[in-house]
């Protein structure tokens, strides 16, 4: 046995032996875990240690959670006190009775990471719950099976934790496990693939809760920014922080745009915001006052150095414009240890340092230091700005003879300072470069990149993504549904022109009616104090009142003023499957019965002259939301519009909100003191891949407030009997219920009329 | 006379010259022609014809024109009186009988069948036909109109009639230049220079976002104001939120950043 072959001293032996294990695996490194657990536990912790790793080898889950708990096991109890020992156990043994023993192996291995995170035990306490309550409810049961089935998402999750962690707030850990829960509990497959942050909207999501101040939220201020107090703009394109941990990325520009990490945190005091800002404001010194320069000859120390110098003079000319940004560069800059210097003499490259604390002495004059290197490099550099802005070339000279002079024998050691050398605000200076003969340096694969990519063509319009609202969760599902737009087929235009002259008579009364709304240009308004003109009426009534000794009514004049009437109208129509049915009581179809009333609502509008729109949706699940033009702004109510409405067909379900906000998103532009939406439907927002009725009407309703927000009001006609059950939950009291559809080509227009009166 | 006397500016206006425009209006007063002023809003437009009727030594009558205004505004009307009804002078036909420069400022704000009305006081009759009264009044040798308008909001429905336009002399106005402002600033106020420098820092700042959720930049006026603050003991800061920031903007985007401009601005 493999037990008898290894050598231990006495007191280690002991501890095998308490641990009572027969793993060969175990065995080779116990020596070793043992070590570290007695220069980090107590006596007392390194008994219970001992104990609870016995108890994980024997809950008989084979030797993996043991070796994991003896490695991890120690670093956490240090992080957090040694009372985690049982209860990492604890869960492991919960685990393993719940059927999910797959997940104790990744849960030991990250829970060191995570307690770095989460550094009390009540916090990480409060992790084990979440997972504990993530593992309950997604571990299912199958009708018919006597077993529970294993959580798929959970080892997923646990190995993803660290890095979730690192971005996220554990109220934010929680609102993402919830989503993914909520969303894929009965599809194991997307399930994991969600949980190992694989599928786009986890990463929507993680996007969406975590922490720092986000460059999407941002983007609109940042732009006024650099617009306001540089008087330049560009593109800001977000690059991700969160999956590069190797070599972070730093802010840039080039001909393409400025990018910016997609987060920032606040540190040090400074807010998120600022940073952007900060980064911003560095950057747009640099396009105002940076030269390119020539750069084949130079080392790469030659290039950190005018690298530093370069920032150092954009930073400075930009704090003489806006002397405020001092406190900001200043907080955000790093202060470098002077006495690290003395590291060379143990074979440290220490040259980041020495620059670093030039830029630091440039832009801090409370800066303390004493090398004389440094002194004198800074006092030239104050010299030669004495003179004016001075050129990205004078600057380069300074800098190349600052490595001239300061040059080691250690700066080629591979050790390099890096500590505390980082300027967070400033980009990587890319634009300064000029090569002049092409270099294999790995900056260059990016033009490689463009050659390669593949000329795509574009068929039909791509579709536009709206959020939907989920009313369980009280937020928005990012860019849920797709909306894909074309024009409506033709079809005959003369079945509508029959359809008008069915309806001749009605459309007489209407005209009548329709003469009202129009713009009438001038209207009087009596009974002023002050008017343009005198109202000889009233003034007559006055002087007779004020000669028989009476007070005279003062209000005898009267005023004009213009009447103008800007409303525009979209009219959007529900295209869906039960369309088609028969009407009761009727032999035409309701189809048939909406293209009446909608051709005469059309010509009503015509009358008057608003501007108006016609659109009809239907949707097949969320990926296939279809909106079709019968009329746009711009057109005239002419054949081609009657063409179109003619060939109206209904098919596929309603999904309303989606439809509601790309109808919308036209309404909005268009230039019209009141904009209102007409919206024809003939049942509640339904489609195939929505189970719970009350999803889509919440989101419906959720569209209403949006659309409301943005000043369009919003007016239901809905021919369907029983609407009464939801319809006032979408609407509030915006909408009526034609309940006889026969009536449906009478009411609509006066409907119309009466709510632009 | 005492209605002339009383429309006189009796005390010099600080006005900052930019050009030549001082020669230039006096060369068009010599010859009576009328004269638009156009430009930005606060960026001196009232204050050169004010200066100007100073240093005419001729009265001067304003009228502040508005959507509601009608052309009996302007002319004149009836009232009502013991003995029956009493003609009133409106302020254009005031400034005829008198010989008063009379400034109709912001004109494209009346609506365009009231400025038809000056259109016989602008060309060579230089006649106002009073209809309701049954008058003609031959305009004093001495009147002359102006009017201003600022470009800025022209959109279809406010804009002036070409034949309104071109009956008129004009003169473009714009925001000064850093250094003329700062001057303005501190000679209007008595603020340091350097206090100036960095409001005017902040209002240029601000006419950078003109036409990206600004209608209109922060005005010299507005300037001038924050400036008063500042002298009369108001936090800097605080003076340009308050002056600077707050009335031109309900937008919190733009906001923030001039709030982020004065901060920097002031340091």
């Amino acid at each position: 046995m493999a037990t008898e072959t290894i050598e231990r001293s006495e007191e280690l032996a002991a501890y095998w032996q308490k641990l009572g294990c027969n793993f060969a695996l175990v065995d080779e490194v116990f020596d070793e875990c043992m070590k570290e657990a007695i220069a980090r536990l107590s006596s007392t912790g390194l008994e219970s240690y001992i104990e609870n790793a016995r108890f994980i080898g024997k809950m008989g889950r084979g030797a993996e959670p043991l070796l994991v708990y003896l490695e991890e096991a120690p670093a956490v109890a240090r992080l957090i006190g040694e009372e985690v020992l049982v209860d990492l156990r604890e869960f492991a043994y919960y685990m393993s009775t719940h059927t999910n023993f797959k997940a104790i192996v990744p849960f030991l291995q990250t829970c060191a990471a995570v307690a770095k995170r989460l550094p009390t035990r009540k916090l990480f306490m409060k992790y084990v719950e979440l997972i504990r309550d993530m593992m309950d409810r997604t571990s299912t049961s199958v009708h018919g099976h006597h077993t529970t089935f294993a959580s798929p998402g959970l080892p997923p999750l646990l190995k993803q934790a660290p890095r979730l962690l690192a971005v996220l707030s554990l109220d934010g850990l929680r609102n993402w496990i919830e989503y993914g829960i909520k969303y894929y509990n009965t599809h194991p497959g997307r399930q994991e693939e969600f949980f190992s942050l694989e599928s786009a909207d986890a990463l929507a999501v993680l996007q969406r809760e975590r922490h720092g101040t986000l460059l999407v939220d941002n983007e609109r201020k940042l732009d006024t920014y650099i617009r306001a107090l540089w008087n330049d703009s560009d593109y800001l394109v977000p690059y991700s922080l969160a999956f590069d941990e190797l070599r972070k990325p730093m802010p840039y520009f080039d001909d393409d745009g400025i990018r910016l990490p997609d987060v920032y945190d606040d540190i040090d005091g400074v807010q998120g915001i600022d940073r952007y800002r900060a980064a911003l404001a560095h950057m747009a010194a640099h396009r105002r006052w940076s030269q390119k320069m020539i750069v084949d000859n130079w080392s790469p120390f030659q290039r950190a150095s005018v690298e530093v110098f370069e920032d150092s003079r954009v930073d400075y000319l930009a704090c003489q414009r806006y002397p405020g940004l001092r406190k900001l560069f200043l907080a955000l800059h790093p202060i470098p240890k002077e006495e690290d210097l003395q590291l060379e003499e143990q074979g440290i490259s220490v040259f980041k340092l020495r620059l670093v604390m030039v830029s630091r002495a440039i832009l801090d004059p409370d800066y303390k230091y004493e090398n004389v290197h440094v002194r004198e490099f800074v006092q030239r550099f104050f010299e030669l700005m004495e003179s004016g802005e001075a050129t990205s070339a004078e600057m380069s000279s300074v800098a190349l003879s600052f490595i001239a002079r300061t040059r080691g024998q250690r700066d080629l050691s591979p050790k390099i300072y890096f500590e505390n050398t980082e300027v967070d605000y400033r980009d990587d200076n890319r634009h300064l470069w000029i090569y002049i003969e092409e270099s294999d340096e790995d900056e260059m694969f990016e033009h490689l990149e463009k050659r390669q990519k593949p000329d795509e063509e574009l068929h039909g319009l791509p579709p536009r993504h709206y959020d939907e609202w989920d009313y369980n969760a009280q937020s928005y599902r990012p860019d849920w549904v797709s909306v894909y737009e074309a024009l409506h087929p033709r079809g005959n235009a003369g079945r509508i022109d029959s359809l008008l002259a069915k309806h001749n008579h009605l459309a007489k009364r209407l005209k009548a009616m329709l003469e009202m709304l129009k713009p009438q240009d001038k209207v009087r308004i009596r009974y002023q104090e002050e008017g343009s003109e005198l109202d000889l009426d009233v003034a007559i009534r006055s002087l007779i009142d004020f000669k028989s000794g009476s007070s005279p009514d003062p209000r005898i004049n009267m005023s004009h003023r213009t009447d103008g009437r800007s409303i525009a109208v979209t009219l959007l129509l529900d295209l869906s499957q039960s369309l088609s049915e028969k009407a009761s009581g009727s032999d035409q179809t309701i189809m048939e019965l909406s293209q009446e009333a909608v051709s005469l609502l059309a010509w009503s509008i015509q009358q008057v002259g608003d501007p108006f729109a016609i659109g009809g949706f239907h949707s097949n699940t969320r990926h296939d939301v279809r909106y079709y033009h019968i009329k746009g702004f711009g057109e005239q109510w002419g054949d081609e519009v009657k063409s179109r409405l003619a060939e109206m067909q209904a098919g596929y379900s309603t999904r309303m909100g989606g439809a509601m906000r790309h109808a919308a998103h036209y309404l909005k532009a268009q230039q019209a003191d009141k904009k209102l939406m007409l919206i024809l439907t003939d049942g509640e927002p339904a489609d195939i891949d929505v189970h719970d009725p009350q999803l889509l009407i919440q989101d419906a309703r959720q569209a209403v407030n949006e659309l409301d927000r943005d000043g369009i009001y919003t007016y239901c006609i809905n021919l369907d009997p029983k609407a009464d059950e939801y319809v006032a939950d979408i609407f509030g009291k915006q909408y009526t219920i034609v309940d006889n559809v026969m009536q449906l080509p009478v009411k609509l227009p006066e409907l119309f009329i009466a709510l632009t009166k | 006379m005492d209605s002339k006397e009383q429309y006189k500016i009796h005390k010099e206006p600080f006005y900052q010259p930019q050009a030549n425009e001082v020669a230039l209006y006096e060369a068009a007063y010599i010859a009576r022609l009328p004269v638009m002023v156009k430009g930005p809003t606060g960026c001196g437009k009232s204050r050169f014809i004010e200066y100007m009727a100073w240093k005419l030594d001729k009265p001067l009558i304003t009228v502040a024109c508005n959507e509601d205004m009608t052309a009996s505004d302007l002319v004149g009307r009836y009232l009502l009186d013991a003995n029956g009804t009493r003609w009133l002078d409106g302020p254009l036909t005031t400034a005829a009988r008198i010989g008063a420069i009379c400034y109709l400022d912001e004109v494209v704000e009346a609506r365009q069948d009231t400025t038809v009305v000056i259109h016989p006081l602008t060309d060579h009759r230089r006649t106002l036909p009073l209809d309701k009264k049954g008058e003609l009044i031959e305009a004093h040798p001495d009147f002359q109109l102006v009017i201003s308008y600022n470009p800025g909001y022209q959109s279809l429905m406010k804009d002036l009639k070409q034949s309104t336009k071109q009956r008129f002399t004009g003169f473009e106005f714009d925001y000064p230049d850093t250094d003329m402002e700062v001057e303005i600033l501190s000679k209007e106020t008595g603020m340091e220079q350097e206090v100036c420098g960095k409001l005017v820092k902040i209002g240029q700042a601000a006419r950078n976002l003109k036409g990206h959720g600004l209608d209109e930049g922060i005005s010299t006026r507005l300037l001038v104001y924050a400036a008063t603050l500042i002298r009369n003991g108001v936090d800097p800061k605080d003076a340009c939120r308050m002056s600077l920031v707050r009335p031109i903007t309900d937008d919190a985007d733009i906001r923030d950043t001039l709030d982020h401009a004065i901060d920097v601005a002031f340091g």
